[in-house]
């Protein structure tokens, strides 16, 4: 689509998210925290949004609630006339909804929309969790051998330190160094799960959970919901100050592990990322700011390589020469990151919105980077099966 | 258009130790495990084929923490067969702890293993296991 000749410009007017962690609230009450302050940010009320995009992954586990979108558009009080849909795609699920419902205003067929996502993951424990989550795995054919996701990124970094003849424990102690900068940004953010400090030794000496990855290589379980308003964009500046625009999006899918192979080139990152860049016009030397994809250590070092940050085998040690860090020369996970601000897989994406977009304001306070203007937004779904990215400008 | 090999005829194969796959008649690319068309060219031109059950162990983990019913610690894998597909499996007949970076390249045979059900799998029958093969 190019946009001014078919599509019409977007922008997100307000964003809300809550704390990150452990929380005694529901899916539907965290949805409606986030919500009702994006609609208040945005300077409309609840009966003036057209449409709810909703994200949430496993409801029928974590509460016994399936078709939550019309209970969270109720608990809003949206207008009966505003249809809400539910989206799934796994740890994509919320920046997939919001890249929708970009589409459907960006066509004309609303002009003020709602959409985000919530997960409440604690609620199931560890065990039901990890059996619920491998549910985004293959289940006939990957299912069957045990696969877990901290597993299927183990896979991909054995893969990645044979491919490039990195000694593993080399790779290893950059990987730790990952979590050592999110966990760093983290510390800044005070809606993350996590926001301490770690040191290299703490990830290094940390339980294995499938090798070569330990703990601290692994996001957690979190429970947490976050939600944008997005509008039109001759609407939006009537609206709010600073409007975020929608630069260019992408979205691509990878299916299972046999087809793709070659862990270390996630196919449908690099497809999804080349839309996005298309789409907006700028290029990997444009982007000030990301957030990224960082479920697992190794992932961040992958997610670098597909966008064009640096060249295929040469991003692993990236963290470890604080090139990703706050005065980088490109900032990754300011937020902390899916390591240390937490994962909520239903709310990621639109988390992670909320971060660039208030980073593109300029309003992140001690983990601001100075005069960011275009930022990215990438959020993997599953074992790599959904890419979808998006591009903010101010 | 009826799939030409379903995941239950690819279960019952899996029971006589047999793999099978599909072989296409356009691109003779062999496609393991079954799909409705060809991984390499889309086509629907498929002949059910049985692969030799040998290839080459590309990456592995150890899982440690596994989901509820599972019995850890397992080697998890994925194999390039020598027709070209990839497969994933469990390495069995080392110990756990022995896996390390060493597997990467070695040569398999596949076998299979009966797959421990829960309530949300729909009849799983057997699983892929990988055994090292003597260099």
């Amino acid at each position: 689509m190019i946009k001014g000749e078919i599509m019409r410009e977007v922008a997100i007017l307000g964003v809300g998210m809550t704390k990150f962690g452990i929380s005694e609230k529901t899916n539907i009450e965290m949805f409606a925290e986030a919500g009702l302050d994006a609609i208040i940010q945005s300077n409309v009320e609840p009966k003036d949004i057209e449409a709810l995009y909703f994200g949430n992954c496993l409801g029928g586990f974590e509460e016994g609630q399936l078709h939550m979108a019309p209970f969270a558009h109720a608990e809003l009080g949206l207008p009966v006339s505003a249809p809400a849909t539910r989206f799934e795609s796994a740890c994509a699920t919320a920046t997939v909804a919001i890249r929708h419902a970009a589409l459907l205003v960006g066509a004309g067929v609303y002009d003020l929309v709602l959409a985000g996502g919530t997960e409440r993951a604690t609620t199931m424990g560890t065990p039901f969790a990890t059996r619920t989550f491998a549910m985004a795995s293959q289940a006939q054919y990957e299912y069957p051998a045990g696969i877990t996701f901290p597993g299927v990124f183990a896979m991909a970094a054995h893969m990645y330190a044979d491919k490039y003849g990195i000694p593993l424990k080399e790779l290893k102690r950059h990987m730790a160094e990952v979590a050592v900068k999110n966990h760093h940004h983290g510390s800044m953010n005070p809606k993350a799960h996590f926001q301490k400090e770690i040191d290299l030794e703490t990830v290094l000496g940390g339980m294995m959970v499938a090798d070569p990855l330990q703990l601290f290589d692994c996001c957690p379980f979190s429970d947490g919901a976050s939600a944008v308003v997005l509008a039109e964009a001759e609407k939006a500046r009537d609206l709010v100050k600073k409007p975020i625009y929608v630069a260019g999006m992408g979205q691509a899918s990878g299916g299972p592990l046999y087809l793709q192979q070659d862990l270390t080139r996630v196919r449908a990152r690099e497809a999804s990322i080349s839309q996005a860049y298309k789409e907006s016009g700028v290029g990997p030397d444009d982007i000030d700011v990301v957030e990224l994809h960082d479920c697992f250590t190794i992932a961040e070092i992958l997610a670098l390589e597909s966008f064009g940050f640096y060249e295929f085998g040469k991003a692993y040690d990236a963290a470890t020469k604080r090139e990703t860090y706050l005065e980088g020369k490109v900032v990754v996970n300011p937020s902390g990151g899916l390591k240390a601000k937490g994962h909520p897989i239903g709310a990621t994406g639109a988390a992670q919105m909320t971060e660039i977009v208030e980073q593109l304001r300029g309003e992140s306070g001690p983990r601001q980077v100075e005069g960011a203007k275009i930022g990215l937004v990438d959020t993997l779904g599953g074992d790599f099966g959904t890419i979808c990215n998006i591009i903010l400008r101010n | 258009m009826d799939p030409k090999l379903t995941f239950d005829q690819y279960q019952r194969g899996l029971e006589k130790g047999k793999f099978l796959g599909l072989k296409c008649n356009n691109c003779n690319a062999v496609t393991f495990p079954p799909m409705a068309v060809c991984r390499s060219c889309g086509g629907t031109a498929l002949k059910v084929t049985e692969i030799g059950g040998e290839g080459i162990l590309r990456t592995f983990t150890v899982i440690r923490v596994a989901h509820e019913g599972m019995d850890p610690p397992y080697v998890t894998a994925m194999v390039e067969t020598d027709e070209g597909a990839w497969v994933m499996g469990n390495l069995v007949g080392i110990n756990p702890d022995d896996a390390d970076m060493r597997l990467m390249g070695q040569r398999v045979r596949l076998g299979t293993q009966p797959i421990k059900d829960d309530i949300y799998s729909a009849g799983h029958s057997r699983g892929i296991t990988f055994t090292l093969q003597p260099s």
